[in-house]
């Protein structure tokens, strides 16, 4: 059951703000409209984890981590792994996060950032399969909200995918039919960088990678899912506001340029790491 | 993918349709006795009922909003609608459609008519073949229309996607399972916006424009349907009234 929501508390005066200031082609924290935050990531955050990444986007922070384990295929796929995309809305990271089991905003979260790697085939499940029908690799991707400022989406999709790029986990092999594990570890095999931009609606204007503040005077946003040779294979509009044609396309552009400048300011920054 | 033929050499579908063809439709307005309002589609082998309720005073209490209405949503899938029983408890996958058509739905009620009410929307799935979150939202927004909650315009939902490399129009669930993508939306025709946009799978920005347009043009021709029923409910009531 989906209810709506109790509205963010915004101040009128700073929600005006806001309108007033997109009307003028400015937003609250000197931003253009087309800039992201100051995006900072670290991988291997968490040694426990196969794989792990904390993303900082602005101030929102967001951890992900990557669990493998063996467990049994879906039927219709019997040679392939499985991925599963969860996400915790913890309540440390927001007042409107409140403990308990995941609610709809957090499962909606999860299945975006799920869409993106499902649908651009990121990971070779085909890869991934020990015992055709009966064992295959989980892949396990937990998404750790932990200081809400707006735009999570991203922030997620990014961290998800950082910490794939970093996953190695143990080989198994299988002797006298059980699974053992060895001492070898193996790079997780990744195909695609799938990358989420989202652009929040104000009235008829688009603000990319909305803060919080923005993202509650606007309460609307569409994200998009982009991959290296232009395709997209995953969009969603979140909230209660509606959308033209004309500003769809709009949006669609700008995360075609913003995804494609993200993709280069991440692989440089991969290699330099690489490098040092 | 590939290994099924989902268009033959003449452009004709599995099921008898062509690229640009929507499955047979069939709408009916007000077929529930209890509901304030409700609504049963047919399209293709997908049947679908949905109900309203309301308004009507909001429980639990502590969600009313002072200024307005507000809308509590329900998609679920009855446990035989599919071929392998699906359990009853609501899955993730319903929880996230019963947001997005709630969010969907929200931009057309005029919810500061009725401050401090609940408005119930129930959608039940009785048989899914493909499309069922775009027939449910056809459906939720007839029966506002019939528990007579003032809108600002009816949402009509459709979807397109690519199948076999084409843009076709309405996937059924083969199409939408071994095709290459989906493409779901919802349109008010009275405003000329979109409330709902998804899409999953893989396309190119221009075949996803494409797939938009041609999803659009289905929604259109969804909203005349929708007219039309919720005038043939009005003329049987008159018929019915006039026997008497």
């Amino acid at each position: 059951m989906s209810t709506t929501p109790q509205r963010s508390v915004i101040s009128k005066i700073l929600q005006d703000d806001i309108v007033k200031l997109a009307n003028k082609g400015e937003r609250i924290d000197g931003r253009s409209f087309d800039e992201y935050r100051k995006i900072k990531i670290t991988t291997g955050f968490v040694e426990k984890a196969e794989g792990s990444a904390l993303v900082e986007l602005g101030s929102t922070r967001v951890l992900a981590g990557i669990k493998i384990e063996i467990g049994a295929p879906f039927p219709d796929t019997p040679e392939e792994g499985v991925l599963s995309v969860t996400a915790e809305l913890v309540p440390l990271a927001s007042e409107s996060f409140e403990p308990g089991p995941p609610n709809e905003d957090s499962i909606a979260l999860a299945r975006f950032v799920d869409r993106g790697i499902r649908e651009s085939k990121a990971i070779a499940l085909k890869e991934l399969c020990l015992e055709p029908g009966k064992k295959v690799h989980v892949v396990m991707i937990d998404i750790y909200v932990l200081d809400h400022s707006g735009n999570l989406i991203d922030a997620s999709s990014l961290a998800a995918l950082a910490a794939l790029l970093t996953t190695k986990y143990p080989v198994y092999k299988i002797e006298n039919g059980q699974v053992v594990k060895t001492e070898e570890t193996r790079q997780l095999p990744i195909r695609e960088r799938p990358i989420a931009t989202t652009l929040a609606i104000l009235g008829d204007k688009l603000l990319l990678d909305p803060d919080l503040q923005e993202e509650q005077a606007t309460g609307t946003y569409i994200s998009f899912v982009s991959l290296e040779d232009g395709r997209i294979c995953a969009v969603q509009k979140n909230g209660l506001a509606t959308i033209t044609r004309k500003m769809l396309s709009e949006a669609l552009g700008i995360a075609r340029a913003k995804s494609r400048e993200l993709r280069q300011l991440l692989f440089q920054e991969e290699e330099t790491t690489e490098q040092a | 993918m590939g290994k099924i033929k989902l268009i033959d050499e003449n452009g004709i579908r599995t099921d008898g349709r062509r690229a640009d063809e929507l499955r047979p439709i069939k709408i009916d307005v007000g077929t529930l006795e209890n509901a304030n309002g409700s609504a049963y589609i047919e399209q293709g082998k997908c049947k679908i009922l949905a109900a309203v309720y309301g308004p009507h005073e909001a429980h639990p209490r502590h969600l009313t909003q002072p200024d307005r209405a507000i809308l509590r949503c329900r998609y679920h899938m009855a446990p035989f609608s599919v071929p392998e029983r699906k359990s009853p408890a609501p899955s993730r996958r319903e929880i996230e459609l019963s947001k997005v058509i709630r969010e969907s739905l929200e931009p057309v009620v005029m919810t500061e008519l009725f401050p401090r009410t609940m408005i119930d929307i129930f959608i039940e799935v009785l048989q899914a073949d493909g499309g069922t979150r775009c027939v449910g939202l056809t459906a939720a927004s007839l029966a506002l229309a019939d528990a007579g909650i003032p809108l600002r315009g009816l949402v009509a939902a459709c979807a397109a996607g690519k199948v076999d490399g084409q843009i076709v129009l309405d996937l059924n669930d083969l199409e939408d399972k071994e095709g290459e993508a989906d493409c779901p939306i919802a349109f008010i025709p009275q405003l000329n916006v979109f409330s709902l946009l998804q899409m999953d799978g893989l396309m190119a920005v221009e075949e996803y424009e494409e797939a938009v347009h041609l999803a659009l043009e289905g929604c259109r021709r969804i909203y005349e349907m929708q007219i039309e029923a919720i005038k043939k409910k009005y003329r049987e009531t008159k018929a019915e009234e006039n026997n008497q």
